[in-house]
């Protein structure tokens, strides 16, 4: 590969975003580590709770254990996204609707919009970045590709997840596969690829 | 969201004290959906979360319990949605939880939300949920949606408000003669109908609890081997939608006459709407395609639609046959 193919379009852009604060910012301001309205944080809570500020958090991200200081406020999502930069989730709805944030949390499917980030301590977190192994992609997103399985793409990494949670299952159907994905919200409409594709993985995976 | 204090209590009295200390802005959590909701919504913005998920007490493990209890069956608080459309315990009898938990929301939705939050969830009405409105329920002086959209509203029941009641499951469990079990200062165990607050009682609350009060779980009273029940909704989506209209039966069928039954409408009044008027026109008498027409005229026939929502009526009407078809295993007619 090239060095160009280094560029990433997310890379490029965060630096334009970077500089772009830095350039309207007083040094003495830091960058917002929320999408949320940074008003000032109540008085410290008594002891035994947690927060209001930034509190230690730690659970398994893809096999790799983190290690962060993230306020109670702060969804799983944005923690993911926005501290971790781990953005393969995404926000899209922000209120459970569409299933674009979709995780694994201890294997279970969950919005992770919905959730906080201290709701996962000590909990594994599985996000699309956790489904390939050593650069080589998993038997269900190889099965996405043969069948076409996305458009645009959006709704692709939390789809993946709701479809991963199932695989594993003896005797998958139709049935359990669009009952699956029923929280995943895929404007382009690709859902019958979709359930080919999870169900050939299936069989590929048995 | 505004910032928060987490709170991660291990026993009920140390989750209450918790809730006690700070009435006013310490809320109890358990799945966090519709709280989540509102906080992100500007509705809500408590100081401090109180965590029941984490209880390790006797009353932690009866909000995690699903199973049989006595001679009837208990599900505790915590138990997600997910889980009560997975639990085959059910049987014939009690398959109206089943099919309500398995129909709310969306298979992640159901994964995280439980019980106890189904139950005591805030209206989704959407003058109640703008952070800009103060409706009725937020302390102003009108129920916005009299004069205003109300496609949604209750059709049955309201007035002064006219929310419908949010919880699917609360209608299932309506039907199914359930109790819960209310732990605060004291225990204690009502029924179901007695949770729930009409407008005219209070129409600034939907639930009988107290601060401090938590729902521990829900209980299920013996079911005969000729009871059999079910659940059905409309929803203009099939997925992740709100229902219109929602219908729960249950009966005791014995060579095709209908004893103990039970009859409630969801998504059209303030309450879980329990029709006594069809649970006397099915009462003691074989199941019938024409009967059970009759029944759901006269579930309907006190309705005062609004001005956009009288479509509800006949979409109601509708439904009940259909659950009532099935569960009595009358083929429908046409």
């Amino acid at each position: 590969m090239s060095d160009r193919a280094r560029i990433t379009r997310r890379g490029l852009f965060r630096g334009i975003g970077t500089a772009g604060l830095l350039a309207g910012c007083k040094p003495s301001e830091r960058p917002p580590t929320t999408t949320e309205d940074g008003e000032q944080p109540p008085p410290a809570g008594s002891a035994g709770a947690l927060g209001p500020g930034p509190s230690p958090l730690e659970f398994t991200l893809n096999g790799q254990r983190q290690v962060a200081e993230v306020a109670p406020h702060v969804t799983l999502l944005a923690a993911l996204r926005e501290q971790l930069r781990v953005t393969g989730p995404k926000v899209v709805c922000d209120r459970g609707a569409c299933g674009a944030c979709t995780v694994l949390v201890d294997g279970v499917a969950r919005n992770s919009c919905m959730m906080l980030a201290h709701d996962v301590d000590g909990a594994a977190v599985t996000t699309v970045e956790g489904l390939s192994q050593g650069g080589k992609l998993s038997v269900l997103q190889e099965a996405f590709i043969r069948h076409d399985a996305l458009q645009c793409g959006f709704c692709t990494s939390g789809m993946l997840m709701s479809c991963q949670a199932l695989l594993g299952r003896t005797q998958l159907e139709r049935e359990d596969v669009e009952a699956a994905i029923a929280g995943n919200l895929c404007r382009c409409g690709t859902y019958p690829n979709v359930v080919a594709a999870v169900l050939d993985a299936a069989k590929g995976s048995a | 969201m505004r910032p928060f204090v987490i709170r991660r209590p291990k026993s009920l009295d140390e989750a209450q004290d918790a809730a006690r200390e700070r009435p006013q802005d310490g809320v109890l959590r358990a799945g966090g959906i519709d709280l989540i909701d509102r906080m992100k919504e500007g509705i809500d913005a408590p100081a401090e979360l109180v965590e029941l998920r984490g209880l390790a007490d006797e009353t932690g493990e009866l909000m995690r319990a699903l199973g049989p209890a006595g001679d009837g069956m208990q599900v505790g608080a915590l138990v997600t949605l997910a889980q009560l459309a997975a639990h085959e315990g059910f049987g014939a009898a009690r398959a109206a939880l089943r099919e309500a938990a398995g129909s709310a929301a969306t298979p992640t939705i159901r994964n995280a939300a439980t019980l106890g939050g189904n139950l005591l969830q805030r209206p989704r009405c959407w003058y109640f949920r703008h952070a800009d409105l103060v409706c009725l329920k937020k302390g102003g002086t009108a129920c916005l949606a009299v004069s205003g959209e109300n496609k949604f509203h209750a059709i049955l029941g309201g007035g002064p408000s006219f929310i419908v009641h949010p919880s699917t499951l609360a209608c299932a469990l309506t039907a199914l003669d359930a109790q819960v079990e209310v732990r605060g200062a004291e225990a204690r165990t009502i029924a179901i109908g007695e949770l729930f607050l009409t407008p005219k009682q209070d129409a600034r609350r939907e639930h009988t609890l107290e601060p401090g009060e938590v729902l521990v779980r829900a209980i299920l009273p013996k079911a005969g081997d000729d009871q059999r029940s079910g659940y059905a909704a409309v929803k203009e989506k099939q997925s992740h939608d709100w229902p219109m209209a929602e219908a729960a039966v249950k009966m005791s069928l014995q060579s095709g006459v209908m004893t103990d039954v039970r009859v409630v409408l969801g998504h059209v009044a303030p309450i879980p709407w329990r029709s006594r008027e069809a649970e006397a026109a099915l009462e003691g008498k074989p199941a019938s395609a024409a009967l059970f027409a009759e029944a759901a005229k006269a579930a309907l026939a006190e309705a005062r639609p609004l001005r956009d929502n009288a479509y509800k009526i006949p979409l109601a009407q509708g439904l009940l046959r259909e659950v009532l078809h099935r569960v009595a295993g009358v083929p429908l007619p046409e």
